[in-house]
């Protein structure tokens, strides 16, 4: 080998590493006729790669600062008195012992708050934020039992506290309608969610029902569920002049901030609010009665007011998901095609929001079926607005629709997860569209070989291992992909090479700053260590709800934008003396911490050497994301395919969760650490939901009677199995990254995968949840 | 919580003389009490700390334990004797709560519980035991954990305690000391039922303080055993619990302890399950008289009429596990 030919090898075989790190910019947006975000193709970057979370240091030294953590000069605390009566009025309240009591500042009721509006509720408006439109300690009336009542202010939280039970109210009881046999019986509406009908029909599915060889009709329930978020809700709240400045625990700053602004009649710009950790969202840390009062409190004291939400007050304040009753039927030929798929059903709502359980919604898209008919009803009562709570609606509704096909399958006489894949949809039957990427039979293949269900028996009550009846059973999830308007994002490159991204986000535990700065390094040619993600704060770019699994998509869009606008600056200011002289935004790409030309990598300039020859410290650039026009062409969904082994004790009833494994088909997984973690803590909640969760609703009263982390259960470690989870990691192309949300589809389908388990193990069918023992018995 | 006095009590007179004072509390490990307080249920004005005093386990001549109040839960599961002897207090023991709570709680404070009743909780609520003669939301209300046997019109509350249910199995008694000077009962005796008078809880006088628990030896107690069923794998209070010790002699059961949990106000001694069985034959026949004999006076709530069934399932299990072991 000669050296010039030595050398040759050596130059190629370097620009083709380049070439193999160089990311083209991503499309402008992804719809049809387009190319896929180039970073699906890159399979040697960050992206993909198991990064342990970069906050992991600071929140294991406990040096992450959360919301109640906030060190505030004069700063006093809150504590509340929530109502006791579901609706009325207040007759007559009583602070003067409260105000006498030691450290006690003030008592704010209604007849002293300041005078704010109502709260924008979500949904009104791209940045509404508010659970409901009630007003917030206006006047003397009573909403729902556990409403707020009175704010204590004092100089330590055992002060208030103790001050708040010196707060006498007597009230003014009025009729409430808080039964919900009674509501129904009185009349039920359909529901609307995201301003369409929750009503789909296709054919006449009743009488294609009557018509099918076999089928099953069966009704399902599902309790009451309250989010018990292990951080408690806190906000800081603190007045300079005009100002108001917020810290809280937040899955929503910018729409908050604009929210509040809105209720107090002040600009948008005079509201900050940062959240950068939050302990847990899931759909329950969003605008409540909580951070309002407290911004009053605050208003009015003149001093800084730090409030957290006792376990009960979060129980009393902060909504929760809603009840459901559903039918589900289904009728098939006798290979077990579906003829007819019927899924509809009742939930309660307030008249305060617009909110319905939407339990149908993962129905839309899992099946073909000749004929379909969809319907959500709801009634309203008197009780706290209820809200999202992990994949609202996805959630309840696959565990109706999963448990009526295994029911389907034992009358078929199929194995349950035949009959799914014959009933594949080869498009989503609803809407029509074809799906962007959809490998649920994979993920089924994949699933029943890892977890051995070749070895389960299709007749129940089979396997017995002493006292204990052993079961499986399968179930699919789904949860859609989203991306709501609003994306923004800016980047900041420095001097020294570094590149700053911010953006109005949230990290709420998920490992979003990690993964996204992962992507912002691919997407730049960057080391993650010259990247800088800044998040959690409403004076940043964007309007990002970090709810519905749609963060990492609206960051991903957004950073994209924004490092288009990057480079079409960056040429402008590269000079005749660069390599990249003359070259248009398309013609570039980014690698090895700089730009080079498409195709020929060698002509590659890195960005210090492009602000150094400039001249500039910095080059700042902001973007918005390009409208989400994506779903409107694709339907478009993450799926799953759900495996649970039970053991349920033949004397008492006891069920106990053996094993479990999750299926994933979400799109290209960014992190497979952070990743496997959301998939398993969306399972082990659908354990709960499966087994225990159920918010105890007194409906004489409207009041909820186990506000306590010890009355209502959720699973202990006990309960939790290992949970093995694997996905096909198959790139979605028409979503930015390829991925698709990954924190919500875990809890859907595993309530199923339970049920259909027992079932196996025991014979029985359990249809309302949770499933507890005296049900088994 | 109110404000209130603490002070550490150097001996036991000085507690008792310190505790007989109105809206004085004697405070143990205080993982139920201080709850209580944070709840504003409970508002003493004064709180003596009992929790130096009596913290030994003693051997006592003949084969007994004296337990004194002050020792934490914890140190009785683990205790050498405690673990051979009486086996169903070690398990009843780490079957409730978490090993934190263990870890605070002490004896005395154990036998004190109070009831984990949603309606005693809640200030909305009305509650004969909160507010004498206001009434009882459980009756019609939420009340799957609740009493099927020895309840009241007044009351359908349980005790929450695991310990109890097998220190009474074992013939467990107390030590008490009050201003009146000191007395020892059974612990069968010590835990009231609700009849019209729910908020009287125990037969203890004003100021009486629980000093030490003693336990008879009892060599068949060797092979007893503690069996909870619950809603969850840990951390969820009995919904049935059996404490039970089998003797076995001959093909025929010489003598039998059977208590239950979670079925009343009170921690249960199956005495009824007890005499149909002692010098009967072994088997699920007998096991299944015995356990239909105990509960034959057992009244369903709205919510909790599994647990007649779940409780008969139950002691039929246990007392055959025992018999299988013993056989």
């Amino acid at each position: 080998m000669s050296i010039s030919k030595d050398a040759r090898q050596i130059v190629e075989s370097a620009v083709q590493g380049v070439m193999a790190k160089a990311i083209a910019l991503a499309p402008d947006g992804w719809i049809p006729g387009g190319e896929p975000d180039p970073l699906i193709r890159s399979r040697h970057g960050h992206v993909g790669k198991p990064v342990s979370r970069l906050d992991g240091p600071l929140k294991v030294s406990g040096t992450a600062p959360f919301a109640a953590e906030f060190p505030m000069q004069g700063m006093v605390y809150a504590a509340l008195v929530f109502g006791t009566v579901p609706k009325g009025r207040i007759a007559a309240i009583d602070t003067e012992q409260a105000e006498s009591s030691p450290g006690v500042l003030s008592v704010m009721t209604y007849r002293n708050a300041p005078r704010i509006a109502p709260p924008p509720v979500f949904m009104s408006g791209p940045k509404a934020a508010g659970g409901d439109n009630l007003p917030v300690m206006q006047d003397d009336a009573i909403h729902w039992n556990g409403e707020p009542v009175a704010v204590v202010l004092a100089e330590t939280q055992e002060q208030a506290d103790h001050a708040s039970s010196l707060v006498h109210v007597r009230y003014q009881s009025e009729p409430a309608q808080t039964h919900f046999a009674k509501a129904k019986a009185a009349g039920t509406r359909t529901a609307t969610f995201m301003g369409q009908p929750l009503h789909n029909e296709i054919g006449d599915a009743e009488a294609a029902l009557v018509r099918a060889p076999v089928s099953v009709d069966v009704r399902y329930s599902t309790p009451r569920h309250n989010h018990n978020a292990i951080e408690l809700h806190a906000v800081t709240a603190a007045w300079t002049g005009d100002e108001l400045r917020i810290h809280d625990a937040s899955q929503l700053v910018a729409h908050e901030a604009w929210s509040i602004a809105q209720m107090f009649g002040i600009p948008e710009d005079k509201v900050v609010v940062t959240s950068p950790f939050v302990g847990g969202g899931f759909g329950g840390k969003c605008l409540w009665q909580h951070q309002v009062l407290a911004a009053m409190a605050a208003k009015a004291s003149g001093r800084p007011v730090r409030l957290v939400l006792s376990r009960e007050g979060v129980y009393r304040v902060v909504g929760g998901r809603s009840l459901t009753e559903q039918r589900v039927a289904l009728g098939a030929d006798r290979e077990g095609l579906l003829k007819a798929l019927i899924h509809t059903g009742v939930t309660a709502k307030t008249a305060s929001n617009a909110m319905p359980e939407p339990f149908i919604m993962a129905t839309r898209s899992a099946y073909a079926s000749e004929t379909i008919s969809l319907d959500v009803q709801a009634v309203e009562l008197d009780m706290l607005a209820n809200t999202f709570m992990r994949a609202p609606g996805e959630s309840v509704g696959t565990f109706a629709l999963e448990c009526a096909m295994d029911e389907l399958a034992s009358a078929l006489d199929i194995d349950p997860i035949e009959l799914r894949v014959r009933n594949e949809p080869k498009n989503e039957p609803i809407s029509g569209l074809p799906f962007s990427s959809r490998n649920i039979v994979e993920a089924w293949r994949t699933g029943a070989a890892k977890f051995g269900w070749d070895k389960r028996s299709s007749v129940p009550c089979s396997t017995r291992d002493g006292e204990w009846l052993v079961g499986m059973g399968c179930a699919a999830g789904t949860y859609p992909y989203y991306r709501m308007p609003g994306g923004a994002a800016r980047i900041t490159l420095t001097h020294d090479g570094q590149a700053i991204i911010d953006i109005a986000a949230h990290e709420m535990g998920m490992g979003t700053s990690t993964a996204q700065t992962q992507v912002a390094a691919d997407r730049l040619g960057l080391s993650m260590d010259a990247v800088v993600f800044r998040y959690g704060d409403s004076t940043l770019p964007g309007v990002v709800l970090a709810g519905g699994s749609q963060q990492t998509a609206a960051i991903g869009a957004a950073v994209s934008a924004a490092h288009h606008s990057l480079v079409k600056a960056l040429l402008k200011i590269v000079g005749n003396d660069s390599p990249l002289a003359g070259l248009k935004p398309d013609e570039v790409a980014s690698g090895d911490a700089g730009l080079c030309k498409l195709g020929d990598p060698a002509l590659h300039e890195t960005y210090v050497s492009i602000l150094a020859r400039a001249g500039q410290t910095s080059v700042t650039v902001t973007a918005e994301a390009p409208a989400p026009l994506e779903t409107q062409h694709w339907s478009m969904h993450s799926h799953a395919a759900m495996f649970c082994e039970v053991r349920v004790n033949s004397v008492t009833g006891e069920p106990r969760v053996s094993r479990f494994l999750g299926s994933f088909d979400c799109g290209r997984i960014l992190n497979p650490k952070t990743a496997a973690s959301q998939f398993r803590g969306g399972i082990i909640m659908g354990l709960g939901l499966a087994l225990m969760e159920e918010t105890q609703f007194d409906e004489r009263t409207g009041r909820v009677m186990n506000p306590s982390l010890s009355e209502y259960h959720v699973p202990v470690h006990m309960d939790v199995p290992e949970i093995d989870v694997i996905w096909t990691d198959i790139a979605d192309p028409h979503t930015p990254m390829g991925a698709r949300g990954i924190g919500e589809i875990g809890i859907t389908g595993t309530g199923a995968a339970v049920a259909n388990a027992i079932y196996n193990a025991t014979g029985k069918r359990i249809r309302d949840l949770p499933i507890t023992l005296d049900k088994l018995l | 919580m109110t404000p209130f006095t603490y002070s550490r009590a150097a001996d036991t007179a000085e507690a008792v003389r310190r505790g007989t004072i109105p809206q004085a509390r004697y405070l143990g490990g205080g993982t139920n009490l201080v709850d209580l307080m944070r709840e504003e249920i409970e508002r003493p004005d004064t709180l003596v700390d009992v929790t130096g005093l009596s913290h030994e386990i003693e051997e006592l001549p003949g084969g007994g334990l004296r337990i004194g109040a002050g020792v934490r839960n914890t140190a009785v599961a683990e205790h050498r004797s405690v673990r051979s002897r009486y086996p169903a207090l070690s398990r009843a023991i780490v079957s409730g709560a978490s090993a934190q709570i263990r870890n605070m709680a002490t004896v005395g404070g154990n036998l004190l519980q109070r009831t984990r009743c949603a309606y005693f909780y809640d200030e909305a609520g009305q509650c004969n035991k909160r507010s004498p003669g206001k009434g009882c939301d459980a009756l019609e209300g939420f009340n799957r954990n609740h009493a099927i046997l020895g309840a009241s019109p007044a009351c359908v509350a349980v005790h929450p305690s695991d310990m109890c249910v097998a220190l009474v199995a074992l013939d467990a008694s107390v030590h008490l000391r009050g201003s009146a000077g000191v007395r020892h009962i059974p612990l069968t005796e010590l835990h009231r039922l609700p009849g019209d008078q729910p908020h009287v809880e125990t037969v203890l006088d004003p100021g009486e303080l629980i000093t030490a628990i003693e336990l008879p030896p009892q060599p068949f107690a060797a092979r007893s055993t503690y069996r909870k069923v619950r809603d969850r794998s840990s951390y969820a209070f009995a919904l049935v619990s059996v404490a039970a010790a089998l003797q076995i002699e001959d093909g025929h059961i010489r003598d039998v302890r059977i208590a239950l949990g979670g079925v009343a106000h009170r921690p249960w001694r199956a005495s009824r399950a007890e005499e149909v069985l002692r010098g009967g034959p072994v088997g699920a026949i007998a096991f299944a008289a015995a356990a239909d004999a105990e509960l034959a006076d057992a009244r369903p709530l709205s919510d909790n009429g599994f647990k007649i069934e779940l409780a008969r399932r139950t002691i039929i299990a246990v007392l055959g596990n025992l018999a299988g072991e013993t056989a």
